[in-house]
């Protein structure tokens, strides 16, 4: 009996030892957050782990409530979210909390006219009216003076808008507010809202899928889920006054003008920006990462990925529908990255 | 042995407490998580219609109303068809063709609801729609046809749900009925009766066990959350109408937990949790007085006739 345990002792020596050093070359970090950065997140730590077999990131698109909670609970590494963290949740964090802008997406009004090939435009004001229930027919005056006389039919327009808290309602929702004080008074900003008007679908799969479907319908949805489904995407007067299609180009124009008053924070709204060629309903989607975080080998990891995915990660973008970040902004992003402990 | 006899009733009642902390568990929990909204809102979360996460002022009514209405319209179209099935194949149906049926209505049962919510999407919604529009003016007139055709709606979400519930009930109304005594058939033949008296007979004698078969059904339709979301329209609204869009509790919690990161509003959610739990309850209280009532009278009945016969 005695022997038989030391036999079993000295044999889980053997493994410790063979384990011990691998063990502490693999570095594992577990994040969690918004689902609408997954695809190029997911992207970026294979490509990453290509390159540094031994790191590995775990990433739980869960929602970008829930990667706040679990970030300030440190039940995670780091967390990711479509809008920037308000005062009262950094101030509730156990320690100081850092954002990160890594890529930027779009948001686009999708619409289903019945007979009617041409590009519609929109302005703010009168999507926010649309979203509000003012303006319920398609051959609502203003839509016609806006698009040239184009005659569209006298049908009821549906209101199509997200079910489920998301990301991209927040977009949306931000730049109508930032265009009608009424929308914001009766709305408001947040990842889901009160909607005095229209239909929930759930995702932006779901929208995508009920546009398509129904006749005299408008919804929005992130640019490329327009682009796969073939859905009409309208233009959108920009604050210049120009008519803007999203595009890649004209999403990171949007992020260039802002990028001129960036808070050091980067906790920036950039819809309706400022600027010639830029697409006003425009975000970025940012990674948090605590100041102090407890262990600072992944920490290290965290710092050299995410130098490697805001360089060189950027090219993998546009393939994935995303607009890559600004190169100013980028040089703020590193220097911002040397505040991180690590060791 | 004796020790043996008390272990084993020892053992299987704290098997049965298990069941009673869980049940207990579930609603400490629940209450505990969603304290800051039942003592911001306190009763008027019940009777609020509001549901508006920027302001924060949370109200179930819509919720409540549509979860209900939803599976109570789901109910009716579902029992017919679902004692429909178990009849004819516990009673009517060829030998050869029970085994095929019953594996069917199992089959159906096993398909995940995500899977009925994408059929609902791209196979009901556009022909609940096309009726909708079919709908003639007239009886566009009443509360319960108004509102534009849209496809979405209650309507689409019972049919969605009467599908999901019937496999459900049918299975165990047809265990029911299988497990009638074959001495109360004969004995209905015996006396001369036709095959549907002898059925009749046979559905009486099962009846409690029917009445539980569409409170099991009714109790899944309560709770079920991904197709119904998918084809419901989500939008927190009170209405009769059939082709409004309305909201359910499962579905707006389903919808709205993962990006709740307010304080508040988390706890909204899980009071909506709370009231789903406690309808859930009082419903299979309910039913579970309907048998009780529905067994006694049938006692009493059977000892009425037995007197009856006595005094002849």
């Amino acid at each position: 009996m005695k022997s038989r345990r030391t036999l079993l002792a000295a044999a889980v020596s053997v493994f410790a030892l063979a384990a011990g050093p691998v063990a502490q070359q693999t570095v594992q970090i577990n994040g969690a957050g918004a689902t609408f950065p997954y695809p190029i997140y997911s992207k970026w730590f294979a490509e990453y782990n290509k390159l540094h077999p031994n790191v590995q990131i775990n990433y739980q698109s869960i929602g970008s409530g829930g990667g706040i909670r679990q970030l300030m609970n440190q039940t995670v590494f780091f967390g990711a979210s479509d809008g920037p963290m308000t005062n009262e949740q950094l101030q509730a964090a156990p320690g100081r909390i850092l954002h990160f802008p890594t890529v930027l997406g779009a948001v686009v009004p999708v619409y289903n006219i019945p007979n009617v090939s041409a590009e519609l435009k929109f302005t703010g004001q009168i999507l926010a009216d649309i979203f509000l229930g003012k303006i319920t027919k398609w051959n609502d005056p203003a839509i016609a003076k806006l698009n040239g006389g184009l005659t569209l039919p006298a049908g009821d327009i549906t209101v199509v808008h997200r079910s489920d808290g998301s990301g991209t309602t927040y977009i949306w929702v931000d730049y109508l507010s930032k265009i009608s004080p009424e929308f914001k008074k009766r709305v408001g900003v947040s990842t889901s809202v009160n909607w005095p008007a229209g239909v929930g679908a759930k995702g932006n799969e779901g929208v995508s899928g009920f546009v398509t479907q129904t006749p005299g319908s408008i919804g929005y949805v992130e640019l490329i889920y327009a682009l796969q489904n073939k859905i009409s995407d309208g233009s959108v007067q920009n604050m210049a006054g120009e008519f803007v299609k999203a595009s890649v180009a004209s999403v990171t124009a949007a992020a260039a003008a802002a990028a001129g008053q960036m808070p050091a924070d980067f906790r920036v709204s950039i819809t309706n920006a400022p600027g010639k060629g830029v697409y006003p309903i425009s975000s970025f989607t940012w990674l948090l990462l605590h100041e102090n975080p407890k262990d600072k080998g992944q920490a290290k990891t965290m710092v050299d990925f995410l130098r490697w995915a805001l360089t060189d990660g950027q090219k993998y973008c546009a393939d994935l529908g995303y607009a890559p970040l600004p190169d100013g902004l980028v040089k703020l992003e590193m220097a911002a990255l040397t505040k991180i402990k690590a060791s | 042995m004796r020790i043996r006899e008390t272990w084993f009733r020892v053992g299987t009642g704290l098997f049965g407490l298990v069941l009673v902390l869980i049940v207990v568990g579930i609603g400490f929990e629940l209450s505990r998580q969603s304290l800051l909204s039942i003592q911001k809102f306190g009763f008027s979360f019940w009777r609020t219609g509001t549901w508006d996460p920027v302001s924060g002022e949370f109200g179930a009514l819509p919720f409540i109303w549509g979860t209900l209405y939803s599976s109570i319209l789901a109910l009716v179209i579902a029992t017919p068809v679902a004692l429909g099935i178990a009849i004819f194949i516990a009673e009517l149906c060829p030998a050869g063709l029970r085994q095929p049926l019953v594996f069917l209505t199992e089959l159906l049962a096993a398909i995940p609801s995500i899977v009925y919510g994408l059929w609902g999407i791209f196979v009901l919604v556009p022909i609940v729609r096309s009726l909708e529009v079919w709908t003639p003016p007239a009886l566009r007139q009443l509360p319960f046809f108004s509102g534009p055709p849209l496809g979405v709606g209650i309507l689409s979400a019972a049919l969605i749900l009467a599908i999901m519930v019937i496999p459900f009930t049918s299975s165990v109304a047809r265990e029911v009925l299988r497990s009638v005594p074959a001495a109360q058939r004969e004995g209905a033949y015996a006396l001369g009766a036709t095959r549907f008296e002898a059925i009749h007979a046979t559905l009486f004698y099962a009846r409690t066990g029917i009445i539980g078969a569409i409170m099991l059904g009714f109790g899944r339709a309560l709770g079920e959350t991904m197709a119904v979301t998918m084809v419901i329209g989500n939008s927190p609204r009170i209405s009769l109408s059939l082709f409004t869009p309305q909201y359910t509790m499962a579905a707006v919690i389903a919808n709205e937990f993962t990006e709740a990161a307010d304080e508040l509003y988390l706890d909204a959610l899980i009071e909506i949790g709370l009231v789903l739990f406690i309808i859930t309850l009082i419903v299979n209280l309910l039913s579970r007085l309907l048998i009780w009532s529905m067994a006694n009278t049938g006692r009493r009945s059977r000892a009425d006739a037995i007197g009856v016969e006595a005094a002849a």
